[in-house]
């Protein structure tokens, strides 16, 4: 990283850059907001190319500082994480996303929730508040006060380009879908059969979660934080904390350190094994279904058994863990989950060698690796189009690095390549789990005092801090900032399907209506945490 | 064929021993012809998609609801009762209204969720209402956050007036 740090050194020699923090693994850079642009173009030109962790925009006009952008790059093989802070922004900042597709959306979004310009944003729609909402209302600058603006929202027409020619048409669904899923709304413009362009309005289930997480206690925040999205509960809290330790400078004792990997491991699996059967409910084969509801509905009754929750709430707090199982219970975990897998093993064939299935799956939604890159995607999506970016591997977090998680990745993009990147993830996650828990076997009982260090602790304030988890979707990032008082001042949520919904429209193009069910569910992307 | 036979043998049934008696004998405010059977809605109005998942999940070959006559339809036009899980967000209280309107008469809804009752932990955000019963008339309640597979079943059982032990 010498060479970043000595390019931003002598960047152009005059002192609007500031290096704030140095560190082996973290670096804080001060930069103009006029030379972002030029800055990432030279940290996106170096290889292996930089992935974006977050973009924050947060408003510091009490503290001085007018709005600030931040912008948290990784770079892959040093780990090593670069936060690029632009500060004193009045009502205008130079877009990234002409140089980096993937800050399309955030910057969309700091236009709707803080009323700045992007300049030169290339699609400047609103995003996140549809339209109806009064002129003014920029819900996240700090002089707003929630109050009853909803009252006053009026549903407008939603903006959608126009799409002409003989034998175009649309066909538009949602928000309200036949199914048991969330709601967005759809818009195909086919011509015949294939699809030409596919506009995804999402943003139906926004309920304000940031602002509401500003002014709350630690404590609270993580009530929210673990409702942003059922299914990534784990990977939403461990991030959360991950940030709160890094303020308070803790050192989490190794015995937690193994349940949390346990933890996050266990919520991949039953979310792999759900997926998996989703993307057969996708095309209408019900046996793959079947299956692998079956096997995510055991694992989360084992979830319940021996962590009280079958989504596994309440497990994780910040400086460490609420309880760990007992001693005969991790041995009854561990045996119940060789079933599981030996299980899991006896039915994926069924779907391997399923003709019809492959025929369904193999070249549906092809996302190519320059896209992905483009894109910013993160997770299994990014993995089955080439890209070795499992957050496992390049980032040494809880018991990874011993674990010597390698990225498991596939070249084709398609729909079948992210059933099998999810297939092979869930035998590795069945193996780690194994060795963890064998560990763990070994492991003191622990009473619960001693499973949480935060106590008594300082804690920096006014202080950004981030954490990130690699969850079953791909990357959350938690971005994190307190307040004099040490309440809540901003929390950003990156989840994994923020990155990764710009991405999946980009697949549509070439293939038919009926595939979508397929290929929207081998991304499997929540719209809650999208939406917040 | 011959290693999909041999798994259905050695798994065997899988739904789990009707804990029910068949029978309609509980009370019901329900006029007898919905207690035999009962379409169901689902409608997400700003969840944070725990609810929406352990409702899918009784749809599994464990919980297998279609035995008690109970389905998920596809259109609010074929429904009796909607499901509801979400604080109501702003930006779907419409659609929501609309698939309420949709339904034909007699109508039912039922709040799934600590949020969908009164707001849960979203209480107070700017984009969402405190419960959906700000916006529809809400007949049955099921607290949890989210509710089990095993409460949403009873209270769908209770309110068809099935016995459940
Ligand atoms: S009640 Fe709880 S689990 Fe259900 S949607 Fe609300 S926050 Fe999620």
């Amino acid at each position: 990283m010498l060479a970043l740090r000595e390019y931003l050194q002598s960047y152009h020699s005059y002192p609007g850059i500031k290096i704030i923090e140095w560190k082996k693994r973290e670096g804080m850079v001060d930069v103009p907001a006029r030379d972002l642009p030029e800055i990432l173009t030279y940290c996106l030109d170096m290889r292996p190319r930089p992935i974006w962790l977050t973009h924050v925009v947060n408003d510091e006009r009490q503290l001085g500082n007018g709005f600030c952008v931040y912008l948290v790059l990784h770079f892959p093989g040093k780990d090593f994480s670069l936060t690029l802070v632009a500060k004193g922004i009045k009502d205008k900042f130079p877009t990234l996303s002409l140089i980096f597709p993937a800050l399309n959306w955030s910057e969309r979004e700091a236009q709707d929730l803080f009323g700045l310009q992007a300049v030169g944003h290339p699609d400047p729609r609103p995003l996140v508040l549809h339209p109806g909402w009064s002129q003014d209302f920029h819900p996240l600058c700090k002089d707003y006060k929630a109050g009853q603006d909803r009252k006053a929202f009026k549903r407008q027409p939603l903006v959608f380009p126009e799409m002409h020619g003989d034998g175009i048409f649309q066909v538009s669904v949602g928000p309200i879908h036949a199914g048991i899923i969330e709601p967005g709304h759809f818009r195909f413009y086919a011509i015949g059969e294939p699809v030409l362009h596919l506009e995804a309005q999402l943003f139906y289930t926004h309920k304000g979660v940031e602002k509401l997480l500003e002014g709350k206690s630690i404590e609270e925040g993580l009530q929210i934080i673990e409702r942003l999205c059922g299914v990534c509960t784990v990977s939403h809290s461990l991030a959360y904390c991950e940030a709160v330790e890094k303020l308070a400078s803790v050192e989490v004792p190794r015995q937690v350190l193994l349940w949390r990997t346990i933890l996050a491991e266990l919520e991949r699996v039953y979310n792999h094994v759900g997926d998996i059967g989703n993307m057969c409910a996708g095309v209408g084969f019900a046996l793959g279904n079947a299956n692998g509801a079956q096997g995510k509905e055991k694992l989360q009754r084992l979830n319940s058994d021996y962590f009280g929750h079958r989504f596994l709430r309440g497990m994780v707090v910040p400086g460490g863990l609420k309880s760990i199982p007992g001693a005969k219970d991790r041995k009854d975990l561990l045996n119940r989950l060789l079933v599981l897998s030996d299980d899991f093993e006896d039915w994926i064939p069924l779907l391997q060698e399923h003709d019809g299935f492959r025929q369904r799956a193999v070249t549906a939604g092809i996302l190519k690796t320059d896209v992905a890159l483009d894109m910013g995607v993160t997770g299994p999506a990014a993995r089955a189009s080439g890209l070795a970016n499992d957050w496992r591997e390049l980032h040494a977090y809880l018991l990874y690095a011993e674990l010597n998680v390698k990225s498991i990745v596939r070249q084709d993009g398609d729909a079948w390549s992210r059933l099998m990147v999810r297939v092979k993830e869930t035998r590795e996650s069945f193996r780690f789990l194994n060795t963890l828990l064998r560990e763990a076997m070994q492991g003191p009982e622990l009473d619960d005092e001693k499973l949480t260090a935060l106590a008594g602790k300082k804690i920096r304030l006014l202080t950004p801090a981030w954490g990130c988890v690699e969850s079953p979707k791909g990357t959350e990032v938690i971005w994190l900032m307190l307040d004099d008082e040490g309440k809540i001042y901003r929390c950003r949520i990156r989840s994994a399907s923020y990155a990764n919904w710009p991405a999946v429209p980009l697949t549509m193009p070439g293939n038919i209506v009926p595939d979508f069910p397929l290929i929207n569910k081998s991304f499997e992307l929540c719209y809650s945490c999208c939406d917040r | 064929m011959l290693s999909l036979l041999l798994r259905k043998l050695k798994i065997g049934r899988l739904t789990e021993k009707v804990r029910n008696s068949h029978l309609s004998q509980g009370s019901s405010d329900l006029p007898a012809s919905f207690r035999q059977s009962l379409h169901i809605r689902h409608l997400a109005c700003g969840s944070c998609n725990a609810c929406d998942w352990e409702m899918a999940a009784l749809s599994n070959s464990l919980y297998d609801h279609q035995h008690f006559g109970i389905d998920f339809v596809a259109s609010p036009r074929h429904a009796d009762l909607l499901m509801c899980t979400g604080p109501g967000s702003t930006h779907l209280l419409k659609a929501a209204s609309e698939t309420y309107e949709a339904l034909p008469n007699p109508k039912w809804v039922m709040a799934v969720g600590d949020c969908a009752i009164d707001g849960g932990v979203f209480k107070g955000a700017y984009a969402c209402e405190e419960g959906i019963s700000r916006i529809l008339p809400v007949d049955y309640k099921v607290p949890g956050c989210p509710p089990t597979p095993d409460d949403l079943m009873k209270a769908l059982l209770e309110m068809m007036g099935k016995e459940v032990s």
